[in-house]
């Protein structure tokens, strides 16, 4: 066995907010041979990013605070290093890549210019040498015609090539270790395969060690040599992969290895009836304008759809970021204009304006993705869900108090805490009272746009049984919409892929995972399970 | 009502803010020590007046600062307001009753007549800061134009205010053409050179104070537009107000429920500091001789006394004590408001 590379033994992290003090880490202990890929994994909150940024000195010294532990880098002792010192290690040896590519490369410099800075800083090389180290370094993570993107600035590149070049940079000095912090969870399911597998790649021929940082156990499946399980600041398990999936002893780990949302929804009651049918529905946005302000070209966010739902049946629409996915919602919810036939339950609604489509607005409902900001923090539980039988001036105030207490039985919440405000829950709780705000309301219809990818694994399998639950009692048809195959799996009868504003298949649920009949199709599929097998 | 101004029943976000204010000492001392000014100088004609407060003459009540009673109710001679300093007048009641006098027995009109320098006259016991060059009495000026810069400062607040809010929220929320033609407008008013208008118009008008009030407001909307607007562009987008349109909303109710809560958190902060510029606006306006009309109780025409009169320093000098007092405050209390509403404190 050889020594290892890094060793951190009980690292303790606290932070003090207001006269608080909150234990973030605690005795936090693993050690990183050369050549090896260590996972750290946890559910957000656990203190896995922060125990990596310590290593670097990198949270904010006024709030936070190290009583205990140590981490030995090369013989050396990170966490009392001096700043010069720790300078000279971070983005040399240790190097950092980022969960946010579109956030973490500086928007007015070439990509020439982000990458050759470390090499400039670090390294001393000259203009030219450095130019020739960016475009080998371009090349290496994939990026084709390496040359003529130097001069590109971070916009003109598509997410997955960001975070190429953000490995690009981080492996600039051909660092010992390379800390990877969530680096593909902004990123398509198809995009994800690709930048782990070349992180993986990388590995091998710079023979570095990797410190793989995710939410999800199943990413780091096939990468991580070893395992270290964190919840609430604790190491639950730390083991070697295989143990850790094969015998996962601590029960915490089986439940985030047995997270992936399973089943199937109820059968669709025998002739159900049509509830909403929308014929080439288009969204077009102007993106140029001629000199009188004449649209001349647009983008196609959603271009000829048909879709059909009936009642009680679930429709997922599945598509990576841009496919116009959102867009379709919105513009069946007539929150955007739109070109094309909407009928809802038999009747036309494309040619209604706000005030007249007010009343069917009380049965086509919407849930968001992101649970912190669909609640407004200054009004309370009740207030929120309030709102809509408030608008619709549905019941007096004693019976709307009745509704709301029924609608926080029904996302199973305590009904007690209707008079909190939304920032004293957490995400899933939130995203169960913007479900009980639509439910309030009795709607036909809900859209549920990326509802539990904002939420951690098992949260989103909490919620996603819930609504089965909701739509088995009340017959509600649901428009699912996901970029992740395996929720969309678990919840819908029937399937649209959507690409670039276009329907690629539409298919039965079953039919659409078992016999793909697109390439589009079965490349997201198989980047979906890439790592589950 | 007085329920509402108790902080156990506002809500836990205010509470936290009120809190937040109570940890800024300094701004929280000089809230109290404003409000304490502020509220004397409302009774000012109880404090600084030449009539006395409560007069008893042949055992009946009279109360002068509210009633004008002729000099023959006294027993006196003329039927016009009885002048209570004059000693014939003063003899006739106190043969006969009580005067009560406010503790400074000059009104900021009042004119002393009995000096024994010319005027300016320098401090002494009975005019605690000298008099001004029309032989007034200079502390009585003061709470009198202390009071009137306040009240002046505060209207062109509320009412640039609500303006301007009003103005931003309309341009923020439907963006587009309104937002795009409202901003030029602003541009090309905002390019308006306000001074040279106000000479000109007061050269036709004679400004009162609401005269003054509604010239300056024409020019004093724009502060908070920009402010406001950039809350609605932003809340616009938000998804609890899609929430809201999906539910139902209608525009105005998204604009006042959903929209303007987070606009006013901006409008609180700016609040005191246009409270400033306003009253630092009236002062040199004042200074330059644009200002209320001759006569009235100004600092800024006492800055301009003590200007033409350097040999008589008091005048120059207790104008600037208490601008600068009063401006300091309010600054003070405008820092503590800022950090209570900061978010990243809460």
């Amino acid at each position: 066995m050889t020594s290892p590379l890094l060793s951190v033994k009980d690292l303790a992290i606290q932070f003090s907010v207001g006269n608080k003090t909150v234990d973030a880490v605690h005795q936090l202990s693993f050690d990183l041979h050369p050549g090896e890929t260590l996972a750290i994994v946890g559910e957000s909150g656990s203190g896995k990013s922060v125990s990596t940024l310590a290593l670097l000195q990198l949270l904010p010294p006024a709030s936070s605070r190290i009583p205990s532990g140590s981490a030995i880098f090369k013989g050396k002792e990170l966490l009392h290093c001096s700043e010069p010192e720790i300078r000279a290690i971070r983005g040399n040896r240790i190097s950092m890549i980022f969960q946010e590519p579109m956030t973490s490369l500086n928007p007015l410099h070439t990509i020439e210019k982000q990458i050759s800075e470390s090499l400039l800083l670090h390294k001393q090389m000259s203009r030219p040498a450095a130019k020739a180290r960016v475009i080998e370094l371009l090349e290496l993570v994939g990026i084709p015609d390496p040359a003529g993107r130097l001069a590109d600035y971070p916009h003109q590149l598509s997410g997955g090539q960001k975070q190429r070049v953000m490995i690009a940079m981080a492996l600039a000095n051909e660092p010992d270790i390379l800390i990877a912090d969530e680096p593909t969870t902004a990123l398509d399911v198809t995009v994800q395969k690709q930048v782990l597998e070349l992180i993986k790649s990388l590995q091998k021929t710079l023979d570095m060690a990797v410190i793989l940082i995710s939410h999800d156990l199943n990413v780091v499946r096939h990468n991580a040599d070893h395992i270290v399980v964190m919840k609430q600041g604790h190491v639950v398990e730390s083991n070697s992969c295989e143990a850790i999936f094969n015998t996962p002893l601590h029960a915490y780990t089986q439940t985030l290895i047995h997270a992936e949302p399973k089943g199937r929804p109820a059968e669709v009651p025998e002739n159900s009836a049509r509830l909403l049918e929308a014929d080439n529905l288009r969204v077009h946005f102007p993106v140029q304008r001629n000199f009188w302000g004449k649209p001349v070209r647009f983008m196609k966010a959603v271009h000829d759809i048909s879709i059909a739902i009936n009642e009680g049946e679930t429709l997922g629409i599945v598509g990576e970021s841009g496919s116009g996915k959102t867009t379709l919602g919105m513009a069946i919810l007539k929150l955007i204009n739109s070109e094309g036939r909407i009928n809802f339950a038999g009747q036309p609604i494309e040619h209604l304006n706000q005030a007249q489509f007010r009343p069917f607005r009380k049965d086509i409902q919407i849930v968001f993705q992101d649970p912190y900001g669909s609640l407004s923090p200054r009004m309370s539980i009740s207030q929120i869900i309030a709102e809509g039988l408030d608008i619709h001036q549905i019941g007096s105030k004693e019976s709307q108090d009745q509704v709301i207490i029924e609608a926080m039985q029904e996302v199973e919440l305590d009904p007690d805490m209707r008079h909190r405000y939304p920032h004293e829950f957490s995400g899933g709780q939130r995203q169960r009272i913007a479900i009980a705000r639509a439910l309030a309301l009795k709607p036909k219809l809900i859209i549920l746009d990326e509802p539990t990818s904002a939420l951690d694994r098992t949260v989103q399998v909490q919620v996603i049984e819930l609504l089965k639950r909701l739509q088995e009692k009340h017959g509600i048809a649901y428009i699912f919409i996901s970029h992740d195959l395996a929720v969309v799996k678990a919840l819908s009868h029937r399937v649209v892929v959507m690409k670039q504003g276009q329907i690629v298949e539409q298919a039965d649920c079953n039919t659409l995972f078992a016999d793909p009949k697109e390439e589009y199709t079965r490349e997201l599929l198989s980047a979906a399970y890439f790592y589950s097998e | 009502m007085l329920k509402l101004l108790s902080p156990d029943h506002w809500k836990p976000l205010n509470q936290r803010r009120w809190q937040n204010f109570r940890n800024n000492r300094r701004g929280y001392i000089s809230l109290w020590i404003f409000l304490l000014l502020f509220i004397l100088s409302l009774f000012a004609e109880f404090i600084a007046n030449d009539k006395p407060v409560v007069v008893s003459y042949q055992n009946s009540l009279y109360f002068p600062v509210f009633k004008v009673y002729s000099e023959t109710t006294f027993g006196g001679e003329f039927e016009s307001e009885a002048d209570y300093r004059d000693e014939y007048v003063a003899d006739l009641i106190q043969q006969d009753g009580w005067m009560l006098w406010p503790p400074v027995r000059y009104s900021y009109d009042t004119i002393n007549y009995h000096l024994d320098v010319p005027a300016p006259s320098p401090p002494d016991t009975e005019n605690f800061l000298g008099t001004d060059d029309q032989a007034r009495d200079v502390v009585a000026r003061l709470i009198y134009g202390f009071r009137i810069s306040v009240l002046f400062g505060l209207c062109l607040t509320i009412f640039s205010s609500i303006i301007g809010v009003i103005v931003g929220a309309i341009q923020g929320f439907y963006g587009g053409r309104i937002d795009l033609f409202g901003q030029r407008l602003i541009e090309i008013w905002s390019g308006l050179p306000v001074l040279f208008l106000l000479i000109i118009m007061t050269s036709f008008i004679t400004p009162n104070f609401w005269w003054l009030l509604g010239i300056m407001l024409l020019f004093s909307w724009m502060g908070l537009v920009d402010v406001v607007r950039a809350e609605f562009l932003r809340a616009r987008n938000l998804e609890y107000v899609r929430a809201a349109r999906a539910l139902g909303l209608d525009n105005r109710g998204i604009m006042f429920k959903h929209m303007l809560p987070n606009a006013m958190v901006a409008t609180l902060t700016f609040m005191p500091f246009i409270l400033t510029g306003s009253i630092t606006t009236l002062t040199s306006l004042d200074f330059l001789g644009f200002g209320l009309p001759p006569g009235s109780p100004s600092l800024g025409e006492l800055i301009a006394q003590g200007k033409t009169n350097l040999h008589a320093p008091w005048l120059g000098v207790s104008a600037f004590v208490v601008l600068a007092v009063m401006l300091s405050l309010l600054v003070f209390i405008g820092e503590a408001v800022r950090d209570a509403f900061d978010p990243r404190k809460l």
